[in-house]
């Protein structure tokens, strides 16, 4: 069975549809890039699959959970499903060890022990583990985003969606976070990432895959996607992806 | 036992209650003209006066946002008379209510003149403008539409707040409610008609000031506005 | 006619003991009340939002000597005859109850809904996202205000002589009226006043500085 399954998922904000009928199946440690325009609808469909937007009919599985708006199925749901923002959105108040330690110990009942084992853990694998007391403001939005990585990992997730992840970083500062991600495709998560890098989505995701006007446009093995787009509509943007 | 409301004594002093709204809304447009009128006396002394003079105000604005009205109030009212200015209710109330509203007004219109970006007062000494013509036609008008909605606020605050007047026996709003109470005994009813009033009267004011402000300000976009806080007086 | 001397003096500082009290009491209740009716302000259920949103439009719209009278003579109408201090309390508590509401809403809002996301996709709970990730943040950015309010209800409570509570500006009253000093008395009530407010205006300034110096991108 899939990691995650979507079948013909329609979204619309009032009148406007932004998601057309989206069906796409992705196996366990694949690992699928999303890309597209902005308004292509690939940010909507990723935040569909862990049920931060409703979606009015069509049908997601993930990790064995039905997404629906159900609180409880929700809440099962997100413990195997992890999210990494744009915006990092880590806990300011909170500390870097405590923004990891949170989730596993309230949601799970982790022990305090554990939970810090697992947290130093989790940091270790970002490479952050000298930043376990400081606070979100002290780190860089590079070093802020992998620690929204790690936070996310504390969770043990079976499946990891990235939302533009290194979108919001200067440039000098996304390698960083790509190489975590890197990492992490490696070790087997199943991972979905909507990214505008291209290089990335090419060399590390098995597959790639196109939206256009809501609309999966065209998908395939990241490489050969890459080397022979089919549509127009990929051409054109695969070429200005270049360019710029 | 049920309770029995009695509203007919009530309305029976409806001559009474007319004229204690319009004292109520007298002071009330007069403290609010007055007072804002001295507030932006104040922020130009600050502004374009020197440094002593900027003290002065801020000791003023500290000294009546620190105390309370009905203290400022009773000071007027009993204290002026003892050095030979014998005030009537009236006028003590108004005086008080000016001068409270002014300091509150001083703070709120120095934020919106705080606000103006430098760029601004710039432009205006390059065009040979002197900084006391800079204070009145490049930065006053922004920074007054900036803080509009606090200004409105804190107008609205000192409406409610002249109810404190009847303390000293003046006849406006509540003060007429001290007297039907007494001349009708239904305490509860003539309190419930009164408070009406004034939710009345407050909303009212709130919506004439947000459309004044409209009016006075067109081209000043809720966005720019200042997020000044109002504060009760 | 007696003159304005120590022991008046002592008897004014003795009634600013009781506009503390006063004001703490009254505090405490109406944040109490202020919080539910904040989280009702906030709730996902309409007609709830509505009942905490109009009854803070109610509040906020009329004078606090009405909210005194009302409450006092509505709970005599039921035959609750409460003594003045717990008359004043309750009466205080009710205006307290409304400002505050309002400000801890807005605190409350003014966490990005960022925060809201990113907590629910961690699977924690309404609660557990208010409890531990909302509410630390919202308190930090409502100290301010807050504190700023408290200077606004110290100086209300100088009105709760109407129901007959004897605190500081009803002490300066009697004192007054005994001595006809009026300068000096209410020149002393002003200057207590002041001693208690102007310390807490600047405090409410001086956070509000921090906040901002502080303030996450």
């Amino acid at each position: 069975m899939p990691a995650v399954l979507i079948e013909d998922v329609h979204k619309s904000y009032g009148k406007l549809e932004v998601l057309k009928g989206v069906s796409l199946s992705v196996e366990t440690g694949q690992v699928v890039a999303l890309i597209g325009r902005s308004g292509s609808g690939k940010s909507t469909m990723l935040r569909c699959i862990n049920g931060l937007e409703a979606f009015q009919s069509g049908r997601i599985e993930v990790a064995g959970h039905v997404v629906d708006q159900d609180p409880k199925r929700l809440r099962a749901l997100r413990k195997d499903v992890g999210i990494v923002f744009q915006s990092y959105n880590l806990f300011p108040h909170l500390t870097v060890g405590q923004n990891i330690m949170l989730s596993p110990r309230i949601t799970k009942n982790v022990p305090q022990a554990e939970a810090l084992a697992l947290a130093k853990d989790v940091l270790a694998q970002v490479g952050l583990s000298d930043k376990f007391d400081s606070y979100p403001d002290n780190l860089s939005g590079g070093q802020q985003q992998r620690v929204a990585i790690a936070r996310s990992l504390a969770m043990q997730p079976k499946v990891m969606l990235f939302d533009e992840v290194t979108s919001a970083l200067d440039p000098e500062l996304t390698g960083e976070v790509l190489l975590v991600m890197e990492k992490l495709a490696k070790g087997g998560m199943t991972m979905i990432l909507v990214t505008h890098e291209m290089n990335f989505a090419r060399n590390v995701a098995n597959t790639t895959v196109f939206m256009h006007q809501g609309k999966i446009w065209e998908q395939g093995p990241s490489r050969e996607l890459f080397a022979a787009p089919q549509t127009p509509e990929l051409q054109g943007f695969v070429k200005a992806g270049a360019q710029g | 036992m049920p309770i029995q409301f009695q509203f007919e004594p009530i309305f029976a002093e409806s001559d009474r209650i007319v004229d204690g709204v319009l004292l109520t809304l007298g002071l009330s447009f007069g403290a609010i003209v007055l007072g804002l009128v001295l507030a932006i006396l104040l922020v130009a002394a600050k502004s374009l006066l020197g440094r002593w003079v900027g003290l002065l105000v801020d000791a003023y604005v500290e000294l009546m946002r620190n105390t309370p009205f009905l203290v400022q109030l009773f000071m007027l009212f009993f204290g002026l008379p003892l050095l030979g200015i014998r005030l009537p209710g009236t006028e003590a109330a108004l005086l008080a209510m000016t001068l409270n509203l002014s300091a509150y007004a001083t703070e709120i219109i120095r934020a919106g003149v705080d606000s103006i970006h430098r760029s601004q007062l710039e432009a205006g000494l390059s065009l040979a403008m002197t900084r006391r013509q800079v204070f009145q036609h490049v930065v006053l008008m922004p920074a007054l539409a900036r803080v509009w909605p606090a200004l409105s606020s804190q107008f609205v605050l000192m409406l409610l707040a002249s109810s404190i007047c009847s303390f000293i026996a003046v006849p406006e709003l509540s003060g007429t409610a001290a007297i039907i109470e007494q001349n009708t005994f239904r305490s509860f009813e003539t309190y419930i008609v009164v408070t009406l009033i004034y939710l009345v009267l407050a909303l009212t004011l709130k919506v004439a000031l947000d459309r004044l402000g409209r009016a006075i300000f067109p081209r000043i976009s809720s966005v720019d506005r200042l997020d000044a806080k109002a504060e009760a007086a | 006619m007696t003159t304005f001397g120590w022991p008046e003096a002592l008897f004014l500082f003795r009634a600013a003991g009781w506009t503390l009290l006063l004001t703490a009491i009254a505090f405490l209740i109406g944040g109490l009340l202020g919080g539910v009716l904040a989280i009702m302000r906030l709730s996902r259920i309409r007609i709830v939002r509505r009942i905490a949103a109009t009854y803070i439009l109610v509040i906020q719209s009329i004078p606090v000597l009405m909210v005194l009278f009302m409450s006092y003579y509505g709970l005599s109408l039921f035959g609750v005859e409460l003594p003045p201090f717990l008359a004043a309390s309750a009466s205080l508590a009710i205006y307290v109850s409304a400002y505050l509401a309002e400000i801890w809403r807005g605190s409350i809002e003014s966490v990005p809904f960022q925060q809201w996301e990113a907590s629910a996709s961690l699977a924690h709970s309404p609660a557990q996202t208010y409890r531990h990730v909302i509410l630390p943040q919202a308190v930090r950015i409502s100290l301010p205000p807050t504190v700023g309010f408290l200077v606004q209800l110290v100086k209300n409570t100088s009105i709760v002589s109407v129901v007959g509570f004897v605190e500081l500006a009803r002490a300066g009253q009697l004192v007054n009226n005994a001595t006809f000093d009026s300068f000096r008395v209410f020149g002393l009530v002003a200057l207590i006043y002041f001693a208690i407010c102007f310390p807490l205006s600047r405090l409410s300034r001086h956070l509000e500085k921090v906040m901002n110096a502080s303030r996450p991108h």
